[in-house]
């Protein structure tokens, strides 16, 4: 089981050098076909082509796209993210305290989401098509269905608007005390909470009555195994691979998908970095954010293959 | 009964308010009211709300947040390369500038003591004594040498590069007095000098990061894309005045409605630029306060006159008759603008010609004009897009007018992203916008003499831009107020830029934030008010 591990993670790694590669490239080339460049944008309206010559020369713009790339690929290798072309900061420092705060907001909405999803998706499984089932399922696909960024203004209504217990704005630095915390995170991590996991409960229930109706199970409760042992010593390690897949892809959506929520409760997270970094053609900082996203994406993907091996008896052998 | 009046809206209630601001009497305002038709007992009732409203003392101390709608990573403090209004309001609170221009649309001194010149060609600027900057150096010449005369390096970026240029020749004659010598006399220097962009800042400054200025506030927290903090500048060389508050906070939430919930649940305390549409949230609410702010941007309708169909007589003359402005004023606005009478001179400007009349909406009319150009029955593209403000409503509605005479207008609706540098200008037929300046010599020499860099209708006019450069030089106000409304008339008449209204927006606060006013230079009190507000206790 080891050996199929290392194999694995070591396969892995070895894809995730040539994916990153191929991402960075494929931004480059979409950054490149946006209208316009850094200098453009940064002079808005006041845009006369010599104004424009003028700076692009000073911020050493007027050399090839693709060489610029190229050094900062270079510069990425021997672990220098460079400069953001916009306001001349390093990329380090403009990502760092925001990837943190992605990073919180993740995990804070993981903490939550994930055990809610899967106690909702694995009871709503054993009761399958009672009441409390069709409650469960009705509701999540209700959730499913209403946009993301209809639940958070009608959150910040409710709660922070007429009820007055929530702040509309998740300022995440203005958090001195625990109660700071929560309150402060509230608002997002439900608004999030409502979107992942009502596909995480989906797929749960779907990959746990999946397993509940195989001979073995059948076979487990013809032995006289009591419901709690049959679903979940035999049916959830059966259906856990599906499952850490699902919840993997929901976790993935957290770290860079969450712009509608940063913008919404004025969250200064990672995404909104990243459309800032598009709307100012700042390829170091697309580039680098972008990393990052594909980074995670792959990290996340690989620990769900390896919890999937790990569970799932058959793959063990 | 008497002091409950139908049809009285919020918009109203502002509309009395923003007359108070302005100085208008009572006895105007009762006037005013009159003529809408108000009973005297009731208007006397929405006089004394509207009045006390406005009139406190103000009273030093307390922290707001105030939000306003643009940040991104390329935020600055450095006054050259300011161009969010959220840049404007923090270099604004950071740096002073050498002049200001105030509410009524005249020039104050600032850092000067005094701005002079015999033939408007060589200014000698008087400096004041005793103004430290905030790390504690005094201000002398040498800073404001240093802070015009990088506005003409490229490397610097400056927004106003194409103004700066006029300036020519810069001395420091003494410790406290520069002269600026212009390529040409030019009245409006002193005018010129109060543009956000000509802050002064310390001489050999490089970085920006710190907001080392003379300003009301001192620089605490500045986190591009995020946030800052300001603090009261405990030496701030005006002492009669503000500013009044402690410290304030700056954010941007770049969502109309979050910002209006953000407000009305007490987490920020200033919501600038709401739009009609979301304003209408806040309306009737007795802890928020709407203010209006002064009305100069525009969006325009340009046709440019050296391409098909804008170069066949008659066709922008006839755009000009089929732009219904009362409807985009009252049904796309909301009643938040002012008729405009297509030249670019807003009427809070002490050089707007009054007698000058819009257009009516005359369907019939432009008929007539469209038939002259023998356009009727033609299929003409009309590029619009979201990124001129209500561009797009505004060509629909014009396509619904053209449909009534039989023109055929194709509205083309394009990305925002890459408008102003792919579309805008470049379009036979399309939208533009245009931010309020100080003087109409920029407006003119920026959008319509032969040379302007956006001369949107490509209008050529030799006796313009003669009578351009004549007016710039004249120091007598009376012939250069006259030459300014016969521009004003010209551009109305032969320019292909049809501009239905000046727009403005309207600046949302707790009620118990005071002494916030309109301002020529834009929203949020020309993006000024951090100095001038203060919290009711």
């Amino acid at each position: 089981m080891n050996r199929q591990i290392i194999e694995l993670v070591s396969w892995r790694l070895a894809s995730a050098v040539v994916t990153l590669l191929i991402v960075s490239f494929t931004i480059f080339l979409a950054t490149m076909m946006l209208p316009g460049d850094v200098a453009q944008i940064l002079l808005g309206q006041a845009a006369t082509p010599e104004a424009v010559a003028g700076l692009r020369k000073a911020m050493h713009l007027d050399e090839p796209a693709i060489f610029q790339f190229l050094k900062w690929l270079g510069g990425l290798a021997s672990g220098d993210l460079g400069r953001s072309y916009a306001n001349n900061m390093p990329i380090a420092a403009l990502i760092g305290g925001r990837l943190a705060n992605s990073l919180k907001l993740a995990a804070a909405t993981t903490a939550i989401a994930v055990p809610l999803a899967l106690t909702l998706g694995i009871t709503s499984a054993i009761n399958r098509n009672s009441l409390y089932d069709r409650i469960i399922s009705g509701l999540t696909i209700a959730v499913i269905s209403v946009p993301e960024f209809l639940l958070a203004t009608l959150a910040v209504l409710v709660f922070a608007v007429y009820l007055r217990w929530l702040p509309a704005l998740s300022l995440a630095n203005e958090t001195k005390t625990f109660a700071d915390l929560l309150r402060v995170y509230a608002l997002p991590v439900i608004t999030l909470t409502f979107g992942v996991s009502a596909q995480m409960i989906r797929m749960t229930r779907a990959a746990v009555i999946e397993t509940l109706n195989t001979p073995y199970v059948e076979m487990a409760m013809l032995k006289g195994a009591s419901r709690r042992r049959k679903v979940l010593w035999h049916a959830l390690p059966n259906a856990l691979g599906p499952i850490v897949n699902a919840i993997a892809l929901s976790l993935s959506y957290l770290l860079g998908g969450v712009i509608i929520v940063e913008t919404i409760f004025s969250y200064p997270g990672i995404a909104k970095l990243m459309v800032d970094a598009v709307s100012t053609r700042d390829l170091p900082l697309i580039q680098s954010c972008a990393m990052i996203f594909c980074v995670g994406y792959l990290v996340l993907v690989t620990i769900a293959d390896i919890i999937a091996i790990v569970s799932n008896p058959r793959l063990r052998t | 009964m008497t002091d409950r009046i139908s049809n009285w809206t919020a918009a109203d209630d502002r509309m009395v308010e923003n007359a108070i601001r302005r100085g208008a009497t009572r006895r105007e305002l009762l006037n005013m009211l009159l003529m809408g038709g108000v009973a005297l007992t009731a208007g006397a009732s929405v006089l004394t709300r509207a009045t006390s409203a406005i009139a406190a003392t103000p009273v030093k101390g307390g922290h707001i947040r105030a939000a306003g709608w643009s940040s991104s990573t390329s935020d600055t403090l450095d006054p050259a390369k300011a161009s969010l209004s959220t840049d404007y309001v923090r270099c604004s609170a950071f740096y002073s500038r050498l002049t200001y221009l105030g509410e009524d649309g005249k020039i104050s001194m600032e850092l000067a003591e005094s701005v002079e010149s015999k033939d408007a060609k060589v200014w000698t600027v008087k400096l004041r004594k005793g103004v430290t900057f905030h790390d504690g150096k005094p201000l002398t010449s040498k800073d404001v040498v240093f802070s015009l005369k990088r506005h003409l390096d490229p490397a610097v970026g400056s927004k106003v590069n194409a103004i700066a240029k006029q300036m020519t020749g810069f001395a420091a004659k003494d410790d406290l007095t520069v002269e600026v010598t212009l390529a040409n006399p030019n009245a409006d220097f002193p005018t010129i000098m109060a543009i956000h962009q000509f802050m002064i800042v310390a001489d050999g400054t490089t970085d920006f990061s710190k907001g080392n200025g003379t300003g009301a506030f001192v620089c605490k927290v500045f986190e591009p894309g995020t946030r800052s903090i300001a603090e009261r500048n405990k030496n701030y060389f005006k002492t009669n005045g503000g500013p009044y508050l402690d410290s304030f906070e700056y954010i941007a939430i770049t969502e109309g409605t979050a910002r209006a919930n953000a407000l009305l649940s007490g987490d920020i305390q200033f919501a600038s630029n709401m739009n009609a549409q979301t304003s209408r949230l806040l309306e009737n609410n007795p802890k928020i306060t709407l203010v209006n702010q002064a009305k100069g941007n525009y969006t325009d309708l340009n046709a440019r006159l050296d391409l098909d169909p804008g170069n066949k007589e008659g066709f922008a003359t006839g755009l000009k008759y089929l732009i219904n402005r009362e409807a985009i004023k009252t049904s796309v606005l909301r009643g938040v603008a002012d008729i405009a009478n297509d030249q670019p001179v807003p009427p809070s400007n002490v050089y707007y010609n009054k007698e000058l009349k819009a257009k009516p909406y005359d369907p019939e009319k432009a008929k007539f004009y469209f038939q002259k150009a023998g356009l009727i029955g033609k299929k003409i593209p009309l590029v619009t897009s979201e990124a001129p403000t209500a561009g797009v409503e505004m060509a629909v509605l014009l396509q619904q007018s053209a449909q009534d005479i039989g023109m055929d207008f194709d509205v083309q609706r394009v990305p925002s992203d890459g408008y102003w540098s792919k579309y805008w200008l470049k379009a036979p037929v399309h939208f533009g916008n245009i931010n309020p300046r100080p003087t109409p010599d920029i407006l003119f020499s920026l959008l319509y003499t032969s040379d302007a860099p956006w001369n949107e209708s490509q209008y050529k006019s030799p006796k313009f831009d003669a009578m351009v450069l004549e007016a710039r030089g004249m120091l007598d106000e009376t012939k250069r107020t006259e030459m300014y409304h016969e521009l004003q008339r010209m551009i109305s008449e032969d320019a292909g830029t049809v501009i239905p209204v000046f727009m403005g927006g309207i600046d949302a606060t707790t009620s118990k934030l005071k002494g916030l006013r309109p301002n020529p230079l834009g929203g949020s009190m020309g993006y000024a008010f951090a100095e001038y507000v203060w919290l009711e206790s």
